[in-house]
């Protein structure tokens, strides 16, 4: 009995919660005294800056404090004639511009590019802002009803419009028609196969591996050549497809395929219990994937969905091997202008174009984050 | 074998309790909910299920219980076609279960389904878990489909949570958004699978009132549970699986006191502590 040395306890006053402890400046402090607490972590340090100011300083060098930013040809940005070292040559961008926008597009035609754009940004923004309305309604019109005027004010030649040419095409504007199809089909197209590879059915089954293993294991360059170049051999000479066409449908076979297996692995992720107990409302196929697992796959894999788009985004300036001008491909065209031949005129067009494609990227993968935190507060774990 | 109500009444002892009379009289009409008839599964090689013969009456309430292994979830999901079968039929509600896709959907709109760990889909609130199939597959119109489950969110007693994520409730909570998402398709037949096997022990009371409600009104259930009490309470039938066998029948208070089968004596002392 008298072995009990420690005493029964009973709770008296119940203990009311606290707010935690501010985060304080010692945080920061501490963040600092670490980056040079000991030989190792300052030698760190030091190499570190040294790379930050060995990279960033020239760039803004050269972007900014040497460039030159008026001009009307060569001669004004060529250092003999400045008299200091020239960074980029922004006038060659300004004299240019309207051919990385375009293309070879009629000048007279060019408003209905700039149309498209407009039509397209207004409804894909509030597509993009949650809390905007009716996102039923503005889906339907972006992914259904914009397309299909986009390509009658681009084409042509209907309500009057003249017939504007694929092959005028180019520049951002090829640019964008590419990887807004390629993205706007290929994740359909994705979801179709990865349900496919799923399938209970070998045949369906064996169709979708073989497409998707297929398309996985060729290169994209090896599709576009053989759309634009192999392709009208084996066609009859009626079923004559525009060659932008074609391309477009190899971009969005080709990233559909990678799409498949993004998707896939979001829906090897969803528990056997989610499809039961869809199938157990008695739910259809359909309707279970499309209101139950799909949201559920769907979300988890944003991040590689994104993955792809840029990717995708990025991948387009491939068709310049095909002989279609993209943004990439009008640049290194204006390159061969003897107007505007000097020592930047390569470096200036390169950064022009990589800020576009580094804007456009960064804003998709910004926005997927935007989302992906969005969904999360909406559905804690 | 074949069991019956027919049957297991003939086996009724006279001992059973008065309450359980009351609960017996709102069972005695005398259609068929549910018939399995000479059910054989296989996983591969191993045989699962055994010639399972089991007729369920409308309105009766059965519970099935078993060492684990035995097959009992199998056959419940089998009574919805979560899983196929190899060899034998299964009818439910006057309609067999074939391989067409439409028949199975059918029926499983009239055939609710309690899950061991909920399976509520986690990117709907509670009412739109409970509406989704109601709209669906009902083709019922919003407000009617809002209002129903907000009816039956209120008869599990957790109408507050409507438009609260699963995640963000207890799991007894979860369970019983479960009953009222399957009790909105207005099934005819309930079944539960362990419905409490997942809960802490102070959820569990919770969601078995609740199924005992539910069995007052003179739902059809079959329980795949060990929860003793309950099946004393509302069972009109035991069913004892072993090993892909169905290895006794009786009512309740016969099997619990007077079980015949060794299989049963051996399983009851092992559960009763």
């Amino acid at each position: 009995m008298a072995v009990a040395t420690q005493p029964s306890y009973i709770r008296r006053a119940v203990l009311e919660p606290e707010p935690p402890p501010a985060a304080s400046a010692a945080a920061t402090a501490r963040t600092r005294a670490r980056l040079f607490d000991g030989p190792f972590n300052a030698a760190l340090t030091l190499v570190g800056i040294v790379i930050v100011v060995a990279l960033v300083w020239p760039t803004v060098k050269f972007l900014f404090i040497d460039a030159v930013w008026t001009g009307s040809s060569r001669v004004d940005c060529l250092s003999e004639t400045v008299g200091r070292e020239v960074g980029a040559c922004w006038p060659f961008i300004k004299a240019k511009f309207t051919q990385f926008m375009y293309g070879f597009y009629p000048a007279s035609e060019q408003w209905r590019v700039d149309v498209t754009y407009l039509l397209g940004a207004m409804l894909l923004v509030p597509l993009l802002i949650p809390s905007v309305p009716s996102k039923g309604l503005n889906a339907v019109l972006f992914f259904g009803v914009f397309p299909v005027v986009a390509f009658f004010l681009l084409v042509g030649g209907v309500f009057g419009l003249p017939h504007v040419e694929t092959r005028l095409w180019g520049g951002l504007l090829v640019t964008l028609v590419i990887s807004f199809t390629g993205i706007i089909l290929s994740l359909p197209l994705g979801i179709l196969l990865a349900l496919g590879r799923r399938s209970q059915f070998p045949i369906v089954r064996t169709v979708c591996i073989i497409f998707i293993e297929f398309w996985r294991g060729v290169p994209l360059i090896t599709v576009l050549f053989f759309a634009t170049y192999m392709l009208p051999f084996f066609l009859p000479d009626s079923w004559r497809i525009d060659a932008l066409a074609r391309v477009l449908i190899g971009v969005v076979l080709f990233a559909g395929a990678y799409m498949a297996e993004v998707v896939r692995g979001g829906l090897q992720a969803i528990p056997r219990g989610q499809f039961e107990g869809a199938m157990a409302l008695g739910l259809g196929y359909w309707r279970m994937m499309g209101l139950v697992i799909l949201p559920q796959a769907l979300r988890l894999v944003i991040p590689g969905i994104v993955n792809s788009f840029i990717a995708l985004f990025k991948d387009t300036t491939l068709v310049l091997i095909v002989a279609i001008f993209d943004l990439l491909g009008q640049l290194r065209a204006a390159f061969a202008d003897p107007t505007w031949a000097t020592p930047v005129t390569l470096f200036t067009g390169f950064a022009f174009a990589g800020m576009i494609y580094f804007v456009v990227s960064f804003g998709m993968s910004r926005y997927a984050l935007f989302m992906e935190r969005r969904l999360n507060i909406e559905r804690p774990r | 074998m074949v069991e019956s109500l027919g049957e297991s009444g003939k086996k009724r002892t006279p001992n059973g309790s008065a309450r359980s009379a009351v609960l017996d009289m709102r069972t005695t009409k005398n259609e068929v909910a549910i018939e399995i008839i000479e059910l054989n599964k296989w996983f591969g090689r191993f045989h699962v299920l055994r010639d399972i013969d089991l007729k369920v009456m409308r309105g009766e309430r059965i519970v099935v219980c078993g060492p684990s292994g035995g097959g009992k979830s199998t056959l419940l999901r089998c009574i919805n076609r979560i899983e196929d079968w190899q060899r034998g039929r299964v009818i439910v509600d006057g309609t067999e279960l074939t391989e067409d896709l439409k028949t199975i959907d059918e029926v499983r709109g009239e055939v609710g389904m309690v899950f061991q760990q909920f399976n509520l889909f986690p990117h709907l609130t509670v009412l739109e878990n409970c509406t989704l199939a109601p709209i669906w597959v009902r083709k019922m119109p919003k407000m009617e489909a809002d209002e129903i489950a907000r009816h039956y969110l209120r008869r599990v007693r957790i109408p507050e949570q409507a438009d609260k994520y699963p995640a963000q409730l207890s799991g007894g909570q979860q369970q019983r958004v479960a009953i009222a998402r399957a009790l909105c398709m207005q099934p005819k037949i309930m079944l539960f699978d362990e419905p409490t096997s997942a809960l802490d022990p102070e959820m569990v009371k919770e969601v078995l009132d609740t199924m005992v409600g539910l069995a007052l009104d003179g739902m059809t259930m079959v329980v795949v549970s060990h929860e003793m009490g309950f099946a004393r309470q509302v069972a009109n039938r035991m069913v004892l699986l072993d090993a892909g066998q169905i290895v006794e029948v009786n009512e309740p208070a016969a099997f619990f006191s007077h079980p015949q089968h060794e299989r049963t004596k051996l399983f009851l002392s092992q559960i009763i502590r």
